[in-house]
């Protein structure tokens, strides 16, 4: 039997090969408890991205909830636009002339960071640089060719690359380095939470039906252990 | 009043005659090892998923336009429908998790062995329609890998020579996969195949109680009648079905020894279902696939498209044969061999424990090839990996050369009449 387990074991390893992205990417170290962190990414998305990019399967009302904003507030500062509480967070551009405009319609981003992760939505937006090849003079080095113009190069600046792929600054934005790594946190942080936005919930559950499952086995250990003594 | 009307309902339909003969007095040897457990746990699995699949398909909706919405709604407006999606994704992994152990049990103590072949069939006829039942549901929440991944496994059926073509449009409903593909497979998936998955457990269970179980010693619990001295008898009140011709010996009622023993494992196996469910839901990527996360667009194909997890083995096999018929062929032989285990062990010793040393090796060797097999199914074809999934497969496959080789004349070492005890 231990033979067995040892093979599998030795095997296991191996699983760690199978998944793994050719770039390496920053840690984004984002915290979905930091409700300030929150705000200050929706409010960033609100912004920067949403004439572009939506969020079409997280409600306004819901994201408020969560984020501890009134619907009063959440109606004041975060919808321009005359929706409903209740409404997706969309936007009005026709995906037919986005695609004309940027070569495909901006996708979707609520989903984002479970399909890339944060990590690559926090390396990706600190990536842009100088490619005046490309029609809006910039290319990534996480996406490379991407349609994206660089939103926020007012922020960040302007990158350029050298020949070992190494950015280093050209011209300053309108934030230091810090302060621009901090607002993409927040921004992808933001974007964790609205890829699962019961995130915390489901882990704080998690704790309590573990725990009870803990107590339910210590009580059908001692029952098993009682009507087995039956047996010889 | 009450005993009144248990008598009126016994007399015509004999509940408590059954709830003896397969619960309460059927006689279930008491050597059951941590490998007996896992029967029990695909039981709990495939209940998990009955009733999870029901109140999924109360919010899901199968069509093209709708699939993915729905389940993002079911993932955040349904209360509690993250729990209920999640524990139907963790379920399926889960099912053949404790699936591919029952069956190694299986293997392990010569459990497809006469007299228990219709009983291995039955187990993997219900393996069978389990793939076909994840592979359908899988395609169900309509994201790219979702609609890739059967776009790939539906094209194998296109490598049969003449009908080829014909059978997949036939399958599909479209010449791509599409809105109506996915209405097709949301009919399989929700009513016809758990109908024959629960019919084949059904029948799987009645044939293993007719044979009765068999135990890690692979001995044989039922003695022939007047065999064995009263002393030596079970002391447990059994059912006269199996008492009136058999003298049994080493063995306890299934309820309440293993009920009560089973309950622990099943507490156990809900601690790590759980711990993966709350925790990890996507299961490092190998549950729920992140390209999943993007809506299917057929015009745009995920960098590398792999089935789940648990049709590693099976796909990698397909992948190392370049003619695509012969794949295909290899892919369906490899679980045709295991249809037909019980003809090409010619031994008579059932256990591990008292077979020859060449067998131990034997199932050590398809253990470790079986899941290299299914770690390379999960990877992207690489020169090196093709290499090795070809020598994982002559493992497989090899195995049942061998084993038809040296049960024939096999040394043995002497099996006890009785039950060890370990």
């Amino acid at each position: 039997m231990k033979k067995f387990i040892i093979a599998v074991l030795a095997v296991l390893p191996m699983l760690a090969l199978a998944a793994g992205p050719s770039i390496p990417l920053d840690s984004a170290n984002n915290d979905l408890r930091d409700k300030a962190s929150l705000k200050r990414g929706f409010e960033a998305f609100i912004n920067n991205c949403l004439a572009c990019h939506q969020l079409q399967y997280q409600r306004y009302n819901r994201t408020f909830a969560d984020l501890g904003i009134s619907d009063e507030d959440g109606l004041a500062n975060y919808m321009y636009t005359g929706e409903k509480v209740g409404d997706h967070i969309t936007n009005t551009m026709p995906a037919k002339d986005a695609a004309k405009w940027f070569g495909g319609a901006p996708p979707d981003l609520t989903l984002e960071a479970r399909f890339r992760s944060p990590d690559w939505i926090y390396t990706y937006l600190r990536s842009f640089y100088v490619d005046e090849n490309r029609p809006f003079g910039v290319n990534n080095k996480v996406f490379k060719d991407v349609g994206m113009p660089h939103v926020l190069q007012n922020l960040q600046g302007v990158k350029t690359i050298d020949e070992q792929g190494n950015l280093s600054e050209a011209t300053g934005g309108s934030m230091t380095t810090e302060e621009y790594d901090n607002f993409v946190r927040d921004l992808t942080n933001f974007l964790e939470y609205t890829g699962e936005p019961n995130k915390l919930e489901r882990e704080s559950l998690g704790y309590w039906v573990i725990g009870f499952l803990f107590i339910l086995l210590f009580f059908a250990y001692l029952l098993k252990k009682e009507y087995w003594r039956d047996v010889h | 009043m009450s005993f009144k009307l248990m008598d009126w309902i016994e007399q015509r339909l004999p509940l408590m005659d059954a709830m003896n003969k397969h619960v309460t007095q059927y006689p279930a040897p008491k050597n059951f090892n941590f490998f007996y457990v896992f029967g029990i746990l695909a039981a709990v699995v495939l209940v998990n998923q009955l009733l999870t699949g029901v109140w999924l398909t109360m919010n899901y909706e199968p069509s093209g336009e709708g699939a993915f919405a729905s389940v993002e709604y079911i993932m955040r407006d349904v209360d509690y429908g993250w729990l209920l999606r999640y524990m139907h994704s963790t379920g399926a992994s889960a099912f053949f998790v404790v699936i591919y152990m029952h069956m190694f049990r299986g293997m392990m103590y010569g459990s497809y062995q006469k007299p228990r072949e219709l009983l291995w069939l039955f187990g993997m006829l219900i393996f069978l329609v389990l793939m076909a039942e994840a592979f359908m549901g899988y395609l169900l929440p309509w994201g790219n890998m979702s609609y890739w991944g059967a776009q790939v496994i539906i094209s194998i059926f296109g490598a049969i020579p003449i009908i080829g073509d014909d059978l997949t449009l036939w399958i599909r409903g479209d010449y791509v996969i599409s809105g109506a593909t996915l209405n097709r497979f949301f009919a399989l998936h929700v009513i016809a195949l758990p109908l024959v998955l629960v019919v084949l457990v059904f029948l799987h269970i009645l044939a293993l109680h007719e044979v009765g179980s068999n135990n890690p010693d692979g001995t044989n619990i039922k003695k022939p009648k007047g065999s064995v001295a009263p002393e030596e008898l079970s002391k447990f009140a059994f059912h006269e079905q199996y008492t009136k011709k058999y003298d049994i010996v080493d063995a306890i009622p299934f309820h309440p020894y293993y009920t009560v023993k089973d309950l622990v494992a099943i507490v156990i196996f809900l601690i790590i279902f759980c711990g993966v469910m709350f925790f990890a839901p996507e299961g490092g990527g190998y549950f729920i696939e992140a390209p999943n996360f993007e809506p299917a667009n057929g015009l745009k194909t995920p960098e590398h498209i792999a089935p789940v997890w648990y049709f590693g083995p099976f796909y990698t096999i397909l992948r190392i044969i370049p003619d695509k018929l012969l794949g295909a062929v290899g892919m369906f032989g490899a679980i045709v061999a295991l249809f037909m285990l019980p003809w090409f062990d010619r031994g008579v010793v059932k256990s591990i424990r008292y077979r020859c040393t060449a067998h131990t090796v034997n199932l050590v060797q398809f253990a470790i090839c079986f899941i290299i097999l299914g770690v390379l199914g999960t990877l992207p074809a690489s020169p090196l990996n093709n290499m090795i999934g070809v020598v994982a497969s002559f493992g497989y496959f090899g195995f049942f050369v061998a084993i038809w080789i040296y049960s024939k004349n096999e040394k043995t070492k002497p099996v006890p009449d009785r039950v060890t005890g370990k």
